[in-house]
């Protein structure tokens, strides 16, 4: 069975080591959070000003003044603090931040990403997006792996504008889990009771696989 | 001391005029400079360019100068949840630059600190970087981007004293400080004017030097965007 957008949140969480700090984008990569084992330390960043992120408010807590990045009201956890949006991107420019995690339109086998336009349709803009690609060491796509239309969002070339050029290392779809080496999708895992030939089917772009294909586990 | 308070907003807007460029702080409905957004409406002024990170909603922010077709030009990184917004801009009645969010930042900040140009990687290789001038630095590819021009900055604080000293208030600083003396005159209205002194100036965010007028804002909505709680057990 294909993943949740929980479940593909669940599996991301994994990847989330102890000491990190993380940007999480909007959409699935948000619910990373709700994921990550309880026995580490990370913190979360907001790129609009806030490192340790926390929870939602209980009702009637909210506080206008207290929002994250997808301008929900948040809570702030002991040891957070507030920034100015200049300090924030020279945090992430400066690499300063161990993991990024974002959602995805398309993404091609070199690694290019494209997240924020579609021509003539949906302009909303790249937000911190376009700064988060291109700065970030370690970048995780989290994004279903065909669009509504069925169509594979991996690629050989993405189709719509980029957002950034070779910075993607490692998607996790509904279907599976892998990475971008030397231009080429690399097939590291696969959801249960998803075959090899069912994720090959959905990829576009080149598909690497190389011996036994493990299923994910959480 | 030198002193930057006006009156009112009346007093704090005077000089702006049809035509001019504007950044104004706030992301989202958060941090935005309210009192001033009411004056821009009211006094009809024309035909303006306008930094600021979103474009407020429908019925509130910068949305408010949407409506009322008072907006040449945008400049920002985010401008979703604004159906006015979209629809003058697929129609071509407005001008719309969208740059990232950091660059955004930055371009500001470089206003304020006398740096005429920076090199960012963010855009590279994409249709943010057409025209601009690229370089290699550490293996890594960056593009030129340059600091911003305005006329004035107008920005949103929680507290500042009779000198122009600053203190903001959890997410609502945002691109706020990084505005404080980017543009020609920048305005500061705040949710509570104290006197000189009154401020530790250990705690002080952004020094009065940055800000030519300062006031205390009559009202403030502070309207949520987006109302995310959790249920008490």
């Amino acid at each position: 069975m294909a993943l949740s957008k929980e479940q593909i949140a669940q599996r991301i969480a994994k990847e989330v080591k102890d000491g990190y700090y993380v940007n999480l984008g909007i959409g699935i990569p948000t619910l990373v959070a709700n994921f990550v084992q309880n026995d580490i330390n990370v913190e979360f960043q907001s790129e609009n000003g806030i490192l340790g992120m926390g929870p939602f408010p209980f009702e009637g807590d909210e506080d206008p003044d207290l929002i994250n990045a997808g301008k929900q009201t948040i809570t702030a956890l002991p040891g957070a603090s507030f920034f100015d949006s200049a300090m924030s991107f020279g945090m992430i420019r400066g690499q300063h931040v161990d993991l990024t995690i974002l959602g995805a339109m398309e993404v091609s086998q070199n690694g290019d990403i494209a997240n924020w336009k579609i021509p003539g349709k949906m302009v909303k803009g790249m937000g911190g997006a376009m700064d988060l690609v291109a700065s970030a060491e370690n970048i995780i796509v989290a994004m279903m792996h065909t669009n509504r239309e069925g169509e594979s969002k991996l690629l050989k070339n993405c189709s719509l504008p980029l957002t950034g050029v070779k910075c993607v290392k490692k998607i996790v779809t509904n279907l599976a889990v892998l990475e971008i080496i030397d231009g080429k999708f690399h097939l590291l895992e696969r959801a249960p009771g998803v075959s090899v030939e069912e994720i090959q089917k959905a990829t576009e772009g080149d598909l690497v696989v190389k011996g036994e294909i493990i299923e994910i586990k959480f | 001391m030198i002193k930057k308070t006006v009156a009112n907003v009346q007093e704090a807007c005077e000089g702006i005029a049809d035509g001019m460029t504007f950044m104004l702080g706030g992301f989202g409905l958060c941090g935005i400079p309210e009192n001033i957004i009411s004056e821009l409406v009211r006094k009809n002024i024309q035909n303006v360019t306008c930094i600021s990170n979103n474009a407020g909603v429908d019925d509130f922010g910068l949305g408010l100068l949407l409506k009322k077709h008072q907006i040449k030009k945008m400049i920002s990184s985010y401008v979703g949840e604004n159906a006015e917004f979209e629809r003058q801009m697929l129609s071509g009645e407005m001008e719309v630059e969208l740059i990232p969010q950091g660059t955004l930042a930055q371009r500001c900040e470089a206003a304020r600190s006398g740096i005429p140009a920076f090199f960012t990687p963010a855009g590279y290789g994409t249709e943010v970087a057409e025209g601009k001038e690229t370089r290699e630095f550490h293996g890594k590819m960056h593009i030129m981007e340059k600091a911003f021009e305005a006329d004035f900055s107008f920005v949103k604080a929680w507290k500042g004293d009779e000198a122009g000293n600053l203190i903001f208030k959890g997410t609502a600083r945002n691109f706020n400080p990084a505005m404080c003396g980017a543009g020609k005159i920048t305005v500061a209205e705040v949710e509570e004017l104290v006197p000189a002194g009154e401020l530790d100036p250990n705690q002080v965010h952004i020094p009065g030097i940055f800000i030519q007028r300062i006031f205390q804002g009559e009202k403030y909505e502070k309207r949520i965007e987006q109302l995310t709680v959790r249920k008490r057990n």
